[in-house]
């Protein structure tokens, strides 16, 4: 065998080695983007999530102007947190409509006492098809949606301070 | 901190040793009792997230197509495989869509559309995933191509 062959797999060793210390120096990303950015809400009507309030449909986000969708649950830790940034969008004029993940009116009521309510319309989807059909993977997420109920962009995970100037500058852009 | 270097710290003392014992057994069950912090709703699982479909055929189909859709959560299992609540609902949509007399070839697609090619474990016959049909074919022949030539060698000696 010529010595150029030989040195295979020292190679195929090396490109291994060096392909496990790259993933290791640098995590995948295991946040699931939605492909459905860039395209219309798709079709749903869910109930309100509490009592004599709005539930929330697809048609109520296509109204003439942009809305902040946000994807939540009373029981998820980092919804908690984000709901402080939430209000000051809200305070700052930006419609926010929620749709709550698995959820009893009494669990989120409190939710919304203890945390504040910046909710337009909150819906109800107790079996996470409205979430699915969004391609939501997980709570908290928020889209951006356009005057025309078109998806224009996915957070996934809690909204902070930082997040706010560039909200505000995205709900500006397709209003 | 292990239990013989607590034992050295305390010169080898053996009331030492089982009152840190003690504290450890404590601990341990202090760690049972507690509940995980993991997010989960208070609503029971969806109708058809645990629950067969009466008709086999169907939830045959519904099997087949769920051991191939990626859980969301635990990102390497299945959704027939996740206990998550998000697979638990996935299985329950699947089913119902089965029952409706949706394809599962249709209920595939619907979800790549939401999730991308991620969400299914079966390979696409997209370029992205070529090389993955083709290298068992290159090994196949590149192992003929040695035997060949060790048959080749042999005969020649």
């Amino acid at each position: 065998m010529s010595r150029g062959l030989r040195l295979i797999p020292l190679i195929l060793l090396l490109f291994l080695l060096s392909g496990l210390a790259w993933r290791l120096i640098k995590p995948a990303d295991t946040a699931v983007p939605s492909q459905m950015v860039e395209r219309e809400v798709p079709p749903f009507a869910l109930p309100p999530a509490l009592p004599g309030e709005p539930g929330l449909t697809a048609a109520d986000l296509a109204s003439g102007k942009p809305h902040l969708l946000n994807i939540f649950a009373s029981w998820c830790i980092p919804c908690a947190s984000e709901g402080k940034v939430l209000q000051e969008l809200q305070r700052r004029g930006v419609t926010v409509d929620g749709i709550a993940i698995r959820d009893t009116p009494e669990a989120l009521a409190a939710f919304l006492a203890r945390n504040g309510d910046p909710y337009q319309r909150i819906g109800s989807d107790r079996q996470s098809d409205t979430q699915i059909a969004l391609g939501s993977s997980g709570v908290p997420e928020t889209f951006v949606i356009d005057a025309h109920g078109v998806i224009r962009r996915q957070y996934i995970g809690a909204l902070n301070d930082s997040n706010i100037p560039g909200v505000l500058r995205e709900i500006e852009e397709v209003r | 901190m292990s239990l013989r270097a607590a034992s050295k710290r305390r010169g080898g003392n053996p009331a030492g040793l089982l009152r840190f014992a003690r504290n450890d057994v404590i601990a341990a069950v202090l760690l049972i009792l507690a509940s995980p912090a993991v997010a989960d709703s208070n609503l029971p699982p969806a109708y058809w997230a645990n629950r067969q479909l009466p008709n086999a055929r169907q939830e045959a189909q519904a099997q087949a197509l769920m051991e191939q859709l990626r859980c969301l959560v635990c990102q390497g299992q299945s959704i027939a495989d996740s206990d998550a609540e998000l697979a638990g609902d996935m299985r329950d949509l699947v089913r119902r869509r089965i029952a409706a007399g949706e394809k599962p070839s249709a209920i595939r697609s619907w979800l790549i559309q939401r999730y991308g090619t991620w969400i299914s474990y079966r390979p696409t016959d997209e370029p992205a995933a070529w090389p993955l049909w083709l290298t068992p074919l290159a090994l196949l022949l590149a192992g003929a191509w040695l035997i060949r030539r060790r048959i080749k060698l042999k005969a020649s000696h």
